[in-house]
């Protein structure tokens, strides 16, 4: 973006006489703009209604952050509530048991997630390039996406009727007299079982970058490495991964960004057999305690903190990349 | 190369015929073996989940009964009572209805307000400088779950359906996303449109949008799917039982497992079993997303690496 300097823009007709100095010179900046308005009115006009959408359901909101510094009731509304400083902001200090917990929670899920889930889609996506047959490439890549594109709630559905008490699994278990292994509604096992559904999920669907990398590599390369007596392996650890490596600490860059937020629809929908204190998370609580219980400015007060923080991170994470020389989610 | 180039290539025309190049060994059959075990795993995990539902669902009462209640893999004589049961009317029924209802309008008003503000943006324009900064800033910040139900609730959109449409109708990934497929567009032909004395909506209906049909194609079923699969604004916003989408059909009767009682179906006389009155309305929700999924695919790639690398 903004790579070309010229300023006339592409929509203007080629004819047109350039503006020579005396013409910049001789409207105010003011009413330059406006001439500029008046010619391109049409376009704008295409173009504002998305504008207006983002502005109103998006910048909005922004604004309806205030209330993170207010003691903010329904009935009251954002214009009468009054300001109580940073009062919403004490869970962060004075340790809020339902918070600290929340925060771990989110921590130890994104640790396992980026460990664990991060991962598969490069495994996948190594497994299908090595495959010759196209056709059969493309099949295993249709079937592999498809989760993708379910919705949580369906896709806990499917869990719940392959792993549930009264699932698949146990169906088996039971029929050839096996002890049953239960899996949904076990704290213990909660965690486990989110990430296992993630991967179920966009494992597949996350090959797709990876793929496309893959075949942006030089062919050359690997002749060149075989050539030298390089077998698959070599070829694999001292070409095709080095190749990778901007992609893959891009994608972790927008993971860190993201690192506070883990399925949160995920979450919602199993929190109730487990209880709060296995599958409470930073975005689950907002959600209780703010919409649920009615601590309003509180919630807000977290998830502002949560939206700077997450922010940051990106940015951080992108400059730790810039350190490493690789390019990272956008130039300095 | 250009990044269409790259997706182009990605989605096809490499090692078509399947040959190994000369210089290749050929494969040890260990790995081939590990590696056919590992890909033959990874799809049965994907299939076998909705294989097993498809057959509970057409399952009889007897047939459950002999699994001890349980789902089951094949059925020989497949009945449709269930389907029957939850189509016939009915709060799923309904909102089967509301589902496709609000995916129809949401998606063609989606793709509407993307593009065009795409467009704006693709070209030089008045004001499309600061509007595409706000567009990048959209795609960065979130605006928080408790500021963006409260500006719902100001608009007076609880319980009603354009609360599912509203706050997620333009994208902003998805802007950038046409932005860029527009800027790919070769730009003599904006000019020349020009010099004819074309207004900007002439060239946008006559030269951009036929130009573009992969990538709106693509985004619109990406919007379709989203607004299909909708379930936490849905949660957030929509109180009223009556009014209640798929999703919240899908939460309450098959993962809470709330029983389907003679007032929520349209049964003759007895009720079929649960289990496959829930995996009935499961493959429901699934199929739609199925009978697209085939024309989403051709153009996964080319749709996810624009925005991936022009961002």
């Amino acid at each position: 973006m903004g790579q070309t300097s010229v300023t006339r823009p592409v929509g203007e007709a080629v004819t047109e006489t350039r503006p020579t100095e005396s013409d910049d010179v001789r409207g105010s900046k003011f009413t330059r703009s406006l001439r500029r308005l008046s010619r391109d009115k049409l376009l704008v006009g295409i173009g504002l209604p998305g504008a207006l959408v983002l502005i109103l359901f998006q910048y909005l909101p922004l604004l309806g952050n205030v209330i993170a510094f207010q003691d903010y009731q329904p009935y009251l509304g954002i214009t009468e509530a009054p300001f109580i400083g940073l009062q919403n902001f004490s869970f962060l200090w004075d340790g809020n048991p339902a918070f600290l917990n929340a925060l771990v929670n989110t921590l130890i899920l994104t640790i396992i997630q980026t460990v664990l889930v991060f991962p598969v889609p490069l495994f996948l996506a190594l497994l299908l390039n090595s495959l010759a047959g196209e056709r059969l490439k493309r099949l295993l890549q249709s079937i592999l996406y498809l989760p993708h594109f379910l919705s949580w709630v369906i896709v806990v559905a499917l869990f719940q009727q392959m792993l549930g008490n009264a699932g698949m699994l146990n169906t088996f278990l039971i029929q050839h007299g096996l002890p049953q292994f239960h899996v949904i509604g076990v704290p213990d096992l909660f965690k486990a079982l989110i990430t296992t559904q993630a991967i179920w999920k966009d494992a597949g669907w996350g090959t797709i970058i990876f793929l496309a990398a893959l075949s942006q590599v030089d062919q050359q390369l690997y002749e060149a490495a075989a050539v030298d007596g390089a077998g698959p392996w070599k070829r694999l650890w001292h070409v095709t991964l080095p190749q990778l490596k901007g992609m893959f600490i891009l994608l972790l860059i927008l993971r860190l960004g993201n690192s506070l937020s883990v399925g949160f629809e995920q979450i919602i929908l199993q929190q109730g057999p487990v209880g709060l204190e296995a599958s409470e998370v930073l975005d689950t609580w907002v959600y209780n305690n703010g919409i649920i219980g009615g601590n309003w400015g509180m919630s807000a007060a977290a998830g502002l903190v949560k939206s700077v923080v997450g922010v940051f991170l990106v940015i951080g994470a992108n400059k730790l990349a810039h350190v490493f020389g690789e390019r990272g989610v956008y130039e300095k | 190369m250009t990044t269409l180039e790259a997706a182009e290539a990605q989605s096809g025309g490499r090692r078509k015929s399947g040959k190994r190049p000369p210089w290749m060994e050929s494969p040890n059959p260990l790995t081939q073996i590990v590696k056919a075990i590992a890909l033959g795993i990874s799809v049965l995990l994907v299939i076998i989940p909705f294989w097993s539902v498809l057959a509970t669902s057409l399952a009889s009462q007897q047939r459950i009964n002999e699994s001890a209640g349980g789902m089951i893999m094949w059925t020989n004589k497949p009945s449709f009572a269930a389907y029957k049961a939850v189509l016939g009317g009915g709060v799923v029924t309904r909102a089967m209805v509301i589902s496709i209802l609000i995916t129809v309008v949401g998606t063609l008003l989606s793709l509407a307000t993307t593009a065009g503000l795409a467009y704006w943006l693709s070209r030089k324009s008045f004001g499309s400088k600061p509007v595409l900064m706000l567009v990048l800033g959209a795609v960065l910040f979130s605006p928080g779950l408790i500021p963006s139900y409260l500006v719902v609730k100001q608009f007076g959109l609880l319980d009603s359906w354009w609360s599912l449409i509203l706050p997620v109708m333009v994208n902003a990934f998805n802007v950038i996303v046409m932005r860029a497929f527009f800027q790919e567009l070769p730009q003599e032909l904006f000019e020349s449109a020009a010099i004819d004395g074309a207004s900007s909506l002439t060239i946008l209906t006559k030269i951009v949008l036929p130009l573009s049909k992969a990538v709106l194609a693509v985004i619109g079923l990406f919007y379709a799917v989203a607004y299909w699969n909708a379930f936490f604004n849905a949660l957030l916003y929509i109180q009223t039982t009556d009014k209640w989408p798929m999703a919240l059909v899908l939460r309450t009767f098959v993962v809470n497992q709330t029983t389907i009682g003679g007032d929520q179906i349209q049964a003759s006389e007895v009720i079929p079993p649960q289990l496959p009155l829930q995996m009935a309305i499961l493959v429901i929700a699934i199929v739609p997303i199925l009978i697209v999924y085939p024309f989403l695919q051709r153009h996964f790639a080319k749709g996810v690496m624009i925005g991936a690398v022009k961002g």
